[in-house]
């Protein structure tokens, strides 16, 4: 009589978990049990209708980059054991040391989702995603990075970088490719282009020319492009403010280069720092919009410092010394506000460094080669920048909690990489 | 002494010639000081006196030329590359060198003879440093040459400035050599016809 009553409240909770999971809101948290400090291992089962396989590989590539996951592969054999006809083998797949197990179904409506808590034995997950055709391949795989990026924040609890991508220049043009290595394509036909920089929204970017010199915005849904300010003398480096209503950039004349802000609305450009005739470029926005980091040679030769965003309160940041005079250079404020990538000069070459707005320590991230540029993307834990190591300078992107490295682009030498936020499209 | 008709053919053949040579780019220059370094600074500043001294004497002997024909189109060739002659920059420096000063001294004395003219001052960079850095340092570079120009006597709306930053090297080395080939400021002729020799 007990016996059959567990039983019936089991059988009760299996039907409850899949639909009380339907209605888990965008980023939710399942909570998987498995060692803390350890990877969550996760097995990705096989679907079954077309284009199934394709959707398994992206999401194990995705979720691997991701450096949160232990994807475990299972070959023929251990797949068949693992069994996927009614339900997951649950002890095959906890002998294999996974805590989830992820399958997904192409329907005719889109993509089925199914996460399973090993331990637990239990579907902890159920999700569907419309998605578009085939035939629109940029847009298929950009859905299924955005459901990478969902399974990655339900396991782990934060959210992926799968749907993001990298503006960089080659060739005098400014690209763009996928955080996987896909995708890859031009945006503009403009000459000359430098330094591509995001909007926050994703739809827009800005870039530089130096022929002639201007800071041009160039709509990614239309095509179109605008030039925001030019004339005479340099326009470098442009970022948006945080709020996207705004552009920061440098802007060089006889008298020296400084930061200046123009409203995307129009009005024209104003200056905020004061560098009497020195060279000020390259700003990187503190998260909350109060700072800014920038290269200033106003010591003598390039450092890092930060100013408030109306230009006051100046402050040297990296360590000058007397008498030392490498470069530093390219700061990219953190996501989480707590550090500032850059570029140091270390004998005759560059290292990315990262330095803690805390306690100022420095921590260099590279050695092989020379390395330059650091982007950060969305997560804050993961940084693309440009190296030689392979021969030719290329994007690598950098874990920087375990130093796993991925190169990113092949091909002709590239430079000036700048990650997008987390995208919609 | 020379007859009319020879007299008119001459004028002709400056003027076309000057008027070619004006619009022409970049002639062949000398070979630029070494960089800076600690043991190389007492023979850098040799060569820069030599280099100042030799360019000054150019200067002078410009206006001495024009007696013939052959004489005329040399003075013209000699004119053009004192205008188009580049300059130099230490490493990370927008500061101009002794022989920096001597080569636009020379500069100056053409455009103060030739009011017509301007130029268009490109600043240039080696490839260390970071693409935006090297562009506003190769606009400071144009910016220095400009500025000793004028106190010079030459007007400043003669006088244009941009910067290629690290673009456009004019050696594609990676050693010390070819970096101090790349940091640099050209100088293109933008208007004017024929030159005319500086006043002795």
């Amino acid at each position: 009589m007990h016996s059959s009553i567990v039983r019936a409240l089991v059988a009760l909770l299996f039907i409850a978990v899949p639909l009380i999971a339907q209605e888990t809101p965008r980023g939710v948290r399942i909570g998987l049990t498995y060692d803390a400090g350890t990877k969550p291992g996760v097995v990705v089962l096989p679907g079954r209708g077309v284009g199934s396989d394709s959707v398994r590989a992206i999401l194990q590539r995705d979720l691997d980059l991701g450096d949160r996951v232990n994807v475990i592969v299972l070959d023929g054999r251990a797949l068949a054991d693992a069994g996927v006809a009614a339900s997951p083998s649950w002890p095959v797949l906890a002998r294999l040391g996974a805590a989830a197990a992820v399958q997904v179904t192409p329907t005719a409506a889109g993509l089925h989702l199914a996460v399973y808590d090993i331990a637990k034995q239990t579907t902890a997950l159920v999700r569907d995603y419309p998605t578009p055709m085939m035939s629109d391949a940029r847009a298929w795989r950009a859905q299924v990075h955005g459901l990478a990026d969902d399974l990655e924040e339900a396991i782990t609890g934060t959210r992926g970088i799968s749907r993001t991508r990298v503006l960089f220049e080659r060739a005098k043009r400014i690209w763009v490719v996928d955080s996987d290595g896909e995708q890859m394509m031009p945006v503009t036909e403009v000459s000359t282009p430098l330094s591509p920089a995001w909007h926050p929204n994703g739809t827009m970017i800005a870039f530089s020319t130096y022929v002639p010199a201007q800071i041009i915005l160039h709509d990614l849904t239309t095509g179109r492009s605008r030039a925001l300010v030019g004339g005479n003398g340099v326009y470098i480096s442009p970022v948006f403010t945080p709020d996207g209503a705004s552009v920061v950039y440098a802007h060089g004349t006889d008298d020296g280069t400084d930061i200046y802000t123009a409203a995307i609305a129009g009005g024209g450009g104003r200056q905020l720092s004061v560098g009497r005739g020195s060279d000020n470029v390259s700003p990187t926005f503190s998260p909350d919009g109060r700072r800014i980091a920038f290269t200033s040679g106003r010591a003598g030769h390039p450092e890092i410092y930060t100013m408030d965003a109306d230009g006051t309160n100046v402050d040297l940041l990296t360590p000058l010394e007397f008498g030392e005079n490498a470069h530093r250079a390219s700061p990219d404020w953190s996501p989480d506000g707590r550090s500032i990538a850059f570029q140091s000069q270390i004998g005759p070459t560059f290292q990315v460094m990262t330095i803690s707005l805390r306690d100022r320590s420095l921590k260099q991230l590279t050695s092989d080669g020379r390395n330059e540029y650091p982007s950060w993307a969305p997560d804050g834990r993961h940084l693309v920048f440009v190296s030689d190591r392979s021969g030719v300078k290329q994007l690598w992107v950098l874990d920087v909690e375990t130093g796993r490295t991925r190169q990113l682009t092949r091909g002709a030498a590239v430079r000036l990489p700048a990650w997008s936020p987390r995208l919609s499209n | 002494m020379i007859r009319r008709p020879a007299v008119l053919f001459l004028a002709l053949f400056l003027t076309i010639g000057g008027l070619g040579a004006c619009r022409r780019k970049v002639q062949p220059d000398p070979t630029p000081l070494p960089a800076t370094t600690v043991d190389g600074v007492a023979q850098r500043r040799a060569d820069s006196i030599t280099a100042a001294t030799a360019a000054r004497r150019r200067a002078d002997s410009l206006a001495a030329l024009g007696s013939s024909a052959g004489d005329a189109q040399r003075a013209q060739r000699e004119l053009t590359q004192s205008l188009t002659q580049r300059i130099y920059f230490d490493y990370d420096r927008d500061q101009l060198r002794d022989d920096a000063r001597a080569a636009l001294d020379a500069k100056a004395v053409v455009l103060i003879a030739n009011p017509a003219v301007s130029l268009t001052i490109t600043g240039h960079t080696d490839e260390r440093g970071t693409a935006e850095y090297n562009l506003a340092l190769g606009q400071k570079r144009a910016a220095q040459a400009k500025r000793y120009l004028e106190t010079k006597g030459v007007v400043g709306a003669r006088l244009n400035t941009q910067s290629l930053g690290d673009s456009q090297p004019a050696s594609t080395g990676t050693d010390e050599g070819s970096y101090q080939q790349n940091r640099r400021a050209e100088f293109e002729v933008q208007h004017g016809g024929a030159l005319m020799p500086p006043r002795p």
